[in-house]
């Protein structure tokens, strides 16, 4: 394999609504949900079906018990809140107390940045949305990852893999990979500790929530590797990875390097290419250490003795991708795969001469920079509010709030994709996965489906007492070279049923 | 620029090369550089919050996943 795999992200975002700081967050967050839901979803809406789910099954092989489960934990029971297929095949919720938007499944990095953007875009549309509701709550959306005061809320990311390959494997290889990736996707923040009670900057706006080196929670003793065991494909042949630790990015670059290296590190774990131990000591001290230093040269020690920089950490998983895909594919292998190597070795050059010289491609050097200026024009402390403000404002989703956007408009952050590709990407599903037929299901037979979820759509037909379900077990199938000329030729859900179960 | 000299290089003799070599134009740069910062500042000033201090206070946020 290569940076291709079936992938997909999530995203809860920060919220706030304007001049009511003590709003109930659950409360904006089903606003922010419906308006969009009642807005774009046409007739009935597909209600997310929750059957294959099961956040307590553990990767190491054994299910959590409910009873000492924590009760954040349990997010497969129908709550009650807000949740909504779109015809795009991405899922959009309440999961706690923030509006989250997972992507519909895609297969290449830059799929990823086109869908996880246009998430970014559907939140903006639903907060504008529900703006028009009674009371007219000016509910703000932020993608970022913590409070600064003690919350912490996720981005994760999600990679299909071969359930063959031994989960210890995953453990030994990926740690170290993640302790130090952050040097090119953290998303900076102003505050130190889960609570900021120390002033600075750090690269990662996740670093310090981090307490275990693997484990099942999310949302307590968060584990640098996280075990959630729900494939929603064939568990015989799949595990789906959940990856807990990293940043809300919203350069397009930060994601697309995120996503593509840690994909290539992962073909390289599944095809046992890694052949040297960069295991690190005491990892999770490690990673609150690198991410501390943004002036990047901070050492880890190895476990063989070494004392390695977060920048020669992933030289040296680059220095093995560049052989695994040279070996694999030669000249033969795909343009993702080469341009993400290509970008990844200048990135770690750049962060070794000038990391400045990268405020145009990545957010924690994008931020810092900002407040590098802010700070030297006004000779701000770092205990000041307005730093903290300018690390808040940065993710602010709205245009013409947001500095992140801000940056983009005056030309100062090079992007990936057009704002017309995006958009696209918030109304048609990805063409390569089974989000495509859900997707299409969704904009096409909206009156006739129940439910959708990852691995089935649901269809409840004139004339049927009994709902249909349609499984989508596998990721790959289900593509638009599989059933796009299907569905354009079935004008109704009753005929698309028919010729499936034919 | 000005303000990224304050960043601690990677190494000393990175930091002897890139200087090197950047010296020469730097002067001719330095003006036009400041120029740039003062209009990226001005533009973000005037789409921040106004107050900073209330603004922070009442961030809060509830933990998620």
């Amino acid at each position: 394999m290569s940076v291709r795999r079936v992938m997909g992200t999530e995203v809860e975002y920060g919220i706030s609504v304007q001049g009511q700081p003590t709003a109930n967050p659950m409360v904006a967050s089903s606003q922010v949900v419906n308006a969009y839901a009642t807005a774009t979803v046409r007739a009935r809406r597909a209600r997310w079906d929750f059957e294959e789910e099961s956040p307590l099954r553990d990767a190491r092989g054994f299910d959590m018990s409910r009873q000492i489960a924590d009760p954040s934990q349990l997010t497969d029971e129908d709550l009650g809140l807000a949740n909504v297929i779109l015809t795009n095949g991405a899922r959009l919720y309440v999961d706690h107390a923030h509006p989250e938007y997972s992507t519909p499944e895609v297969v290449t990095p830059l799929d990823i940045v086109r869908w996880d953007k246009a998430g970014e875009q559907v939140m903006l549309d639903a907060a504008r949305r529900a703006q028009q509701l009674p009371g007219n709550p000016a509910i703000v959306l932020y993608k970022n990852n913590t409070d600064n005061k003690g919350a912490s809320y996720g981005a994760h990311e999600n990679y299909l893999m071969r359930r063959s390959t031994p989960f210890a494997d995953i453990v030994r290889h990926l740690t170290p990979f993640f302790v130090s990736r952050q040097v090119f996707c953290g998303a900076g923040r102003v505050g130190k500790g889960q609570d900021g009670r120390d002033h600075g900057y750090q690269i990662s706006q996740r670093a310090d929530f981090f307490e275990v080196e693997v484990g099942l929670e999310t949302t307590l003793k968060r584990p640098i590797i996280n075990t959630r065991d729900e494939p929603h494909a064939d568990p015989e042949k799949y595990r789906r990875l959940h990856v807990i630790i990293g940043d809300a990015n919203l350069a397009e670059i930060a994601t697309y390097l995120k996503v593509g290296t840690t994909s290539l590190v992962l073909a390289m774990i599944e095809d046992r290419f890694i052949g040297r131990d960069l295991a690190v000591d005491t990892p999770v001290a490690a990673l609150r250490a690198v991410s501390h230093d943004p002036t990047l040269r901070q050492s880890v020690t190895m476990a063989d003795g070494r004392k390695l920089t977060g920048i020669q950490l992933q030289l040296e998983y680059l220095d093995l991708a560049k052989k695994y895909v040279e070996d694999r594919y030669g000249a033969d292998a795909d343009a993702q795969t080469v341009d993400v190597l290509a970008r990844w070795e200048d990135v770690l050059a750049r962060l070794e001469s000038d990391p400045m010289s990268l405020a145009d491609q990545l957010d924690w050097v994008a931020k810092l920079k900002l407040i590098e200026q802010y700070r030297s024009r006004d000779g701000l402390a770092w205990d000041d509010a307005k730093l903290q403000l300018i690390d808040y404002q940065y993710s602010d989703i709205r245009p013409e709030k947001g500095l992140y956007h801000r940056l983009v408009g005056a030309g100062r952050i090079q992007r990936l994709l057009t704002d017309e590709e995006v958009d696209r990407a918030m109304t048609n599903p990805p063409e390569e996965t089974r989000a495509y037929f859900r997707g299409r299901c969704l904009e096409k037979y909206a009156p006739d489906i129940a439910a959708a979820s990852w691995d089935s759509v649901i269809f409840d037909l004139p004339g049927r007492e009994s709902l249909q379900r349609v499984p989508t077990i596998d990721p790959l199938r289900g593509s638009r070279a599989h059933v796009g000329e299907l569905i354009d030729r079935c004008g109704t859900a009753v005929e698309l049923v028919r010729a499936l179960s034919r | 620029m000005a303000q990224e000299q304050k960043q601690p290089r990677k190494s000393d003799e990175a930091e002897e090369t890139t200087e090197a070599v950047a010296e020469t134009d730097v002067a001719e740069r330095k003006e036009a550089l400041d120029d740039d910062v003062d209009a990226i500042l001005d533009e973000i000033d005037d789409v921040l919050e106004t107050n900073a201090e209330d603004f922070v206070k009442s961030f809060i946020q509830k933990g998620g996943e």
